[in-house]
């Protein structure tokens, strides 16, 4: 069977015992990514009131050694509420709340790409940067195997399930149908969802959002995902290319501009910066996944509407280049482009930091410029 | 695929429909206590004609103490002594549950029956104004005995990715865990968090911070809603210590302690006087930390798993490896609280808070004498 054993409780029984009341206490779920760079974990305090802004919120801490992130004999990590949404599993007023992680020393965590991300907004706030995410994700069944697959066996090819309607062709459409009703009332800035090239693929875009916010949502959004699947007995794999063979892979497409590409004749600064990303391919590759690269080699093929991993390229409505313009904005003269390379796990606080960086601060070389 | 109980499967909206019916002005009472194991719970219920305020409003009653482990039969009427009362979570207001001391027909307390003890050790100290918070593990079985979610006939992937997890391959059973945190707060149950443990299917809730007698009151209360809730389900909850060998997590209960005087500044001083106490009653706490006079910990105290080894006693800053960790804030406040991190999951809270407060606040000597 597909679906995992917790997924088979009773649900009314669940549901009864959701809606007792719980006088004035809160629960406040906090989030945090783990030592991975992608796994996301979380535990729950009560608090005596309801929080309302981050600023309400205690700082916390957990045991890093048993997330990939410290030691037993020095085990304490802290965990810094950065960002506060609605629960939509435990609903109001319980809150998901989104941490940075820092070390026994207060140092930022190794996986903590949202501290200096945050950083960088800020020098470029002026710029008024807005990014929008496409996140590519497959649905497996707990053993593993693409959910709705047969189970010894693949499907028929690619061809009928992009934007798919029928139970041939669209795998697991409870879960995108659930998960876009949570993140709406979470108060994530969820803006579309299609169903994707291969079956049991799924995308959801995240955005507008500007500067940090990006990074914010698009991981409460990841976990929100889990969550909804893991209610539904399967999971949702961020793998980047989780069938090898004639199967599309997951990227998480980055949608970008500033004020100024945004106003007339900005499709100018669009070039000048596709110009200097040219430039810096192996540092944005490398910033592109959590492995440096690595997973995104087994996507990035030149197939399957992707780029060569191996070398950078631009074009209207091209979506065999690195990047690609969209044909309304080569028309319009202004508008936003899309870096097609960021792969379905990358970090999102690491992708926008590094177009920033490349695009807005004029860096140029391998390594990142310490301010 | 994972065994659940027959019942859990009966009709939920048809019991809910039942449930549902007002019940005008008769209020249903449910009594608990611990029985002769001094690990399981047991409940009965009882009408009554006036809602109970207070636990002045509550009658003694009695029960069958030989199919308790409790007496014998031909002498078997043992008596319930209504101590602390709570909102009942499943058949809802104005219905309650109360949790009873038990003694036997002579009045003295029954065997398994430790609050009794813990209680006139705390009055000595109420000055003191001890508070303490437990971190109960458990695991979650199926009616077959197997970890609920793992594969019937083996095992998951090794430990790593399940502590504070997300995600159906990862968090197994979370409804359990929802439910009776909703439950808790209903009750109220001072229930301060929850979170996935380290091996799958296991969980952890944490209750405080509880001063004195309470937080045995409100530990056993939360275990017995976590066994209603996970009967609900069609579920086991256990919470033996060392329910999987290999390499696998055990389940403990550890306990955090602070005085009014640790928590002030400087406390940190008042801390590690305590700790020295500790270290040099370790073969004592060990025996009460369990329901096995220790031999249940054995078989999770070994030196490895985020455990101290049953045979020594040690101390240490952020340190999940030693007897007592000091937390990192603690040691950069210089005041606050330390964690006893060996009592067992099925530990008795009343036991271990009873030991923890003769070993670190009472005087030496003249107090304890006095309650012999």
């Amino acid at each position: 069977m597909a679906t995992s054993a917790s997924a088979q409780l009773s649900k009314v029984v669940k549901g009864q015992y959701m809606e007792l009341p719980q006088g004035d206490q809160v629960q406040a779920m906090y989030i945090w990514i783990d030592g991975t760079g992608e796994g996301l974990r979380c535990k729950t305090r009560t608090l005596d009131t309801e929080p309302k802004s981050i600023e309400d919120l205690p700082e916390w801490n957990f045991d890093g050694s048993s997330t990939y992130q410290s030691e037993g004999s020095n085990s304490d990590m802290y965990l810094i509420p950065s960002a506060m949404f609605r629960d939509p599993f435990r609903k109001d007023p319980n809150k998901l709340v989104l941490c940075e992680v820092l070390k026994y020393n207060r140092k930022s965590a190794e996986t903590n790409h949202r501290h200096t991300c945050k950083k960088i907004m800020e020098m470029v706030d002026h710029q008024t940067p807005w990014f929008g995410m496409e996140q590519e994700y497959t649905i497996l069944g707990t053993d593993g195997h693409p959910f709705g697959w047969p189970s010894n066996g693949f499907p028929g090819p690619q061809g009928p399930y992009y934007c798919g309607v029928g139970a041939d062709k669209a795998y697991g459409r409870d879960i995108v149908e659930a998960h876009y009703k949570a993140c709406l009332y979470a108060g994530v800035m969820i803006c579309g969802t299609n169903a994707e090239v291969m079956p049991a693929q799924w995308e959801f875009q995240i955005g507008p959002c500007e500067g940090i916010n990006m990074g914010d949502h698009l991981w409460v959004a990841r976990f929100i995902l889990h969550r909804v699947c893991e209610d539904f007995g399967v999971v949702a794999s961020f793998d980047p290319k989780p069938i090898p063979g004639n199967w599309n892979g997951a990227g998480c497409h980055t949608n970008f501009s500033t004020k100024e590409m945004r106003e007339d004749g900005g499709l100018k600064c669009i070039e000048e910066c596709i110009e200097k990303l040219g430039k810096r391919h192996n540092y944005h590759i490398r910033a592109y996944d959590p492995k440096g690269g690595l997973d995104n080699a087994r996507r990035l093929t030149g197939h399957h509407e992707t780029s060569n991993i191996h070398e950078f390229s631009a074009g209207v409505a091209n979506r065999g280049a690195s990047i690609r313009i969209p044909r309304t904005v080569g028309q319009e003269k202004k508008g936003y482009f899309e870096d097609r390379r960021p792969s379905a796990n990358c970090d999102p606080y690491a992708v926008t930091e590094a177009l920033i960086r490349t695009c807005l601060l004029d860096e140029e070389g391998e390594e990142p410029v310490d301010y | 695929m994972s065994y659940v109980s027959d019942s859990s499967s009966l009709n939920k909206a048809l019991r809910q429909q039942y449930l549902s019916l007002p019940q005008g002005h008769s209020y249903q009472v449910t009594y608990v206590w611990i029985d002769g194991s001094g690990e399981g719970l047991r409940s009965k219920t009882r009408t009554m004609d006036t809602e109970p305020k207070s636990i002045a409003d509550l009658p003694e009653w009695n029960f069958d103490g030989s199919s308790t482990g409790q007496s014998e039969g031909r002498n078997s009427d043992m008596l319930l002594i209504p101590v602390c009362m709570f909102r009942d979570p499943f058949i809802l207001d104005p219905n309650k549950l109360v949790l009873c001391e038990v003694f036997k027909h002579t009045r003295e307390p029954a065997e398994s029956n430790h609050r009794n003890s813990c209680n006139k050790v705390m009055e000595k100290v109420k000055d003191l104004h001890p508070w303490f918070g437990m971190e109960q593990e458990y695991t979650l079985l199926g009616v077959d005995g197997h970890p609920y979610g793992w594969p019937r006939l083996g095992y998951p992937k090794k430990q790593g990715p399940y502590y504070c997890s997300v995600g159906a391959d990862r968090a197994f059973v979370r409804d359990i865990v929802e439910s009776h945190y909703k439950a808790c707060l209903y009750a109220g149950i001072k229930i301060g968090g929850t979170n996935a443990e380290v091996m799958p299917s296991q969980w952890e809730f944490q209750v405080g911070p509880c001063e004195g007698i309470e937080m045995g009151d409100h530990l056993w209360m939360a275990r017995f809603l976590l066994h209603r809730v996970c009967e609900d389900f069609g579920v086991v909850a256990t919470l033996d210590p060392k329910p999987m060998t290999g390499d696998w997590n055990g389940a403990g209960c550890h306990i955090n302690v602070s005085t009014e005087q640790m928590r002030e500044e400087g406390g940190i001083e008042h801390i590690e006087k305590a700790i020295e106490k500790l270290s040099k009653r370790h073969v004592e706490h060990i025996r009460v930390y369990d329901p096995h006079g220790g031999e249940d910990n054995k078989r999770r105290l070994t030196g490895h798993h985020e455990t101290a080894s049953i045979s020594d006693f040690s101390a240490g800053v952020a340190n999940r490896g030693a007897s007592i960790r000091i937390p990192h804030r603690v040691g950069q406040d210089k005041c606050g609280y330390f964690e006893d991190r060996r009592p067992a999951a099925n530990c008795d809270p009343y036991a271990v808070t009873c030991v923890m407060a003769r070993t670190c606040m009472l005087e030496e000597g003249k107090d304890l004498h006095e309650l012999e």
